[in-house]
């Protein structure tokens, strides 16, 4: 039967079914044809290249020999994600071609020292961010020259303060040689070297002078020749005999010279015996041995330590307690004064065994120079009171510079 | 003249020496370093020195029949032996370095190790309570010791915290003003042997 269209209804009927059934396969045989929005989703990105480091700086490493160059650099944008690992420094003498590494430094650093360079030959460098696997370069940069200098500016300070020094030693010296009177505050253990020397003459037994285990560069050492040429003197005068062993050969000859040139004063040049000031050892317990040796078998009334001392002081002083000898000891060696200390009788700290050989022999010159001194530490004291005073101002905000610290920032 | 050229020489050496330190020049620091090199090759050559005045000071004992000769006699002895073996081979292994590390090394730690016993005896002759300095060097080291034991921080947690105050404040700032005084008087040592006025060194002033 035909419908209303003129069409037959049982056609009309049957292509429903048909445009359905299509839809669907087009679904399951058209896998690609899906959104595209999730096409894009679907397909990997390319990361964007490092970002490579910027304004790349280049001076002369100051101050230095020559031969140095110092590279510093604005870090990459890309150093605080995380993305760069390293920075690696290039140098060629061309700007164009020949660059070789020169160095690599840790991400977060922007600077790099390159030496062992030419002086007065141009260079170029560029630095590179690298990830590992790729390299992001900067621009060239240069030329700069390696060269040397003729002052260390940073050590001006030093100059300046040094130049002060020896203005106040020279203008005492010159203070004491015009005949004023300077005063020294009474140092005991020099008080009583006299004494010493005294109950050794009166007892009939030797006096041991130790002179510590450094060498003739050592300015305690040459400290303690002075005290040594003062203490000889008096047993030349007394008759009483003078051992002094050594640890270093040169220390030796100085002794040497100085006990026979000290006897020579005194009118007995036949008292001085070459035997008496001997080479031991230069090794420390050696050394320590062979003094605690003559100690227990020639008993000494005195002995005297004047110098430079390590570890083997404190067994020195013990055997020298145990003997019930009189010990005056002096060192500036700041770790073995406490075992000096608690052992000997008397102990000249630190500059006062310096202070000695002017302290003994009261000669004006060498008075001045003590009080030279004693001038310049009380402008390092002076400093030190006005350093705290600013650096205390300055962390509470009163103060906005720290001009103490700014002076000695770059010493 | 005797007198004059090695203090004229002092100055000279001293003068370079204290100006090369400002000046990083290599044709300054070139001459520097060869000065070292000679302290070197004169240190080598006064070994030469002391050994002499050793050998002839032990001689002298044993020809005079000093008491104490027989420790000349050991001297002499092992002399000869480390020179007879040092000529022959210094090698790892050799009776030289045998000598060396089985009996030299021991001995010199034998005696750094009486350091153990002589601090002990030191401390308790020296922490006595006799005068206030004294006590109060006494409680100052008590406290330290036990700070740096387990024990101290097991007795009082605040006992190594006053442990590391008395070391790092009082104990540092003495050290510091001692420190400040030798330096002083080290330059100005220096600069009294450089002008020549300090000449106890060469024997005194005449």
């Amino acid at each position: 039967m035909r419908g209303d269209r003129g069409f037959p209804v049982r056609t009309r009927f049957a292509a429903g079914p048909v445009v359905a059934l299509m839809a669907v396969s087009a679904l399951f045989l058209c896998p690609h044809a899906v959104p595209a929005q999730a096409q894009d989703e679907a397909a990997p990105t390319q990361a964007p290249p490092l970002a490579a480091p910027t304004s790349v700086t280049l001076r002369d490493a100051p101050d230095d020999r020559g031969g140095a160059v110092d590279v510093s650099w604005t870090l990459s944008a890309d150093d605080t994600d995380g993305r760069v690992t390293s920075y690696t420094v290039y140098r060629s003498t061309s700007p164009d071609t020949g660059f070789v590494m020169a160095g690599t430094v840790a991400k977060g650093i922007g600077r790099f020292g390159d030496g062992g360079l030419p002086d007065r030959t141009p260079l170029y460098y560029k630095v590179a961010a690298t990830d590992g696997a790729t390299e992001s370069l900067s621009p060239v940069a240069g030329p700069v020259m390696a060269s040397p200098q003729w002052f260390y500016r940073g050590r001006l300070i030093v100059m300046i303060a040094s130049l002060l020094f020896i203005f106040a030693v020279v203008g005492f010296v010159r203070a004491a040689k015009a005949g004023k009177d300077l005063f020294i505050r009474r140092l005991a253990g020099l008080d009583h070297m006299d004494d010493a020397v005294g109950r050794a003459t009166e007892m009939g037994k030797p006096i041991l002078f130790i002179t510590g285990l450094s060498t003739i560069s050592d300015v305690a050492t040459i400290a303690g020749i002075n005290i040594l040429g003062e203490v000889a003197k008096k047993t030349a005068e007394y008759n009483t005999r003078l051992i002094v062993p050594c640890a270093d050969p040169i220390v030796m000859a100085v002794e040497q010279e100085v006990v026979k040139q000290a006897y020579a004063k005194v009118g007995r040049p036949d008292g001085y015996s070459e035997d008496d000031v001997f080479y031991l050892t230069r090794s420390q317990f050696a050394y320590v041995a062979g003094v605690n040796g003559i100690m227990v078998r020639q008993r000494p009334a005195t002995i005297l330590y004047m110098g430079m001392f390590y570890a083997e002081s404190l067994v020195m002083a013990e055997t020298g307690s145990a003997i019930g000898a009189i010990q005056i000891a002096g060192t500036d060696a700041v770790t073995q004064l406490p075992f000096f200390i608690t052992t000997c009788d008397y102990t000249l700290i630190g500059e006062e065994l310096y202070a000695a050989s002017a302290y003994l022999s009261r000669e004006p010159v060498l008075l001045g120079g003590l009080k030279g001194q004693d001038a310049a530490k009380a402008a390092i004291g002076l400093f030190v009171v006005l350093g705290a005073i600013t650096a205390t101002l300055t962390a509470l905000g009163v103060m906005p510079v720290d001009f103490i610290a700014r002076i000695f920032a770059n010493s | 003249m005797r007198r004059q050229f090695p203090l004229f020489l002092c100055f000279i050496a001293g003068v370079f020496m204290a100006v090369q330190y400002f000046i990083p020049h290599p044709s300054v620091q070139v001459w520097y370093e060869r000065i070292l090199d000679w302290l070197q090759t004169l240190l080598a050559f006064a070994f030469l020195i002391g050994t002499v005045s050793l050998v002839r000071l032990h001689y002298h004992k044993i020809r005079h029949k000093a008491s104490d000769r027989g420790y000349s006699f050991v001297l002499f002895a092992g002399l000869a032996l480390m020179l007879a073996f040092g000529f022959t081979n210094r090698s790892p292994g050799s009776r030289f370095d045998h000598m060396f590390q089985y009996v030299q090394v021991p001995i010199e730690g034998t005696m750094f190790s009486l350091l153990a016993f002589y601090i002990a005896s030191a401390a308790f002759r020296a922490f006595r309570a006799r005068t206030v300095e004294a006590t109060l060097l006494l409680a100052a080291a008590s406290v330290v010791m036990l700070g740096r034991v387990p024990i101290g921080d097991l007795i009082h947690r605040s006992i190594p915290w006053a442990a590391n105050w008395i070391l790092n404040v009082p104990n540092m700032a003495s050290k510091r003003g001692i420190m400040i005084g030798v330096g002083l008087g080290m330059m100005a040592t220096a600069l009294k042997i450089m002008l020549g006025i300090e000449r106890a060194w060469m024997g005194g002033t005449d």
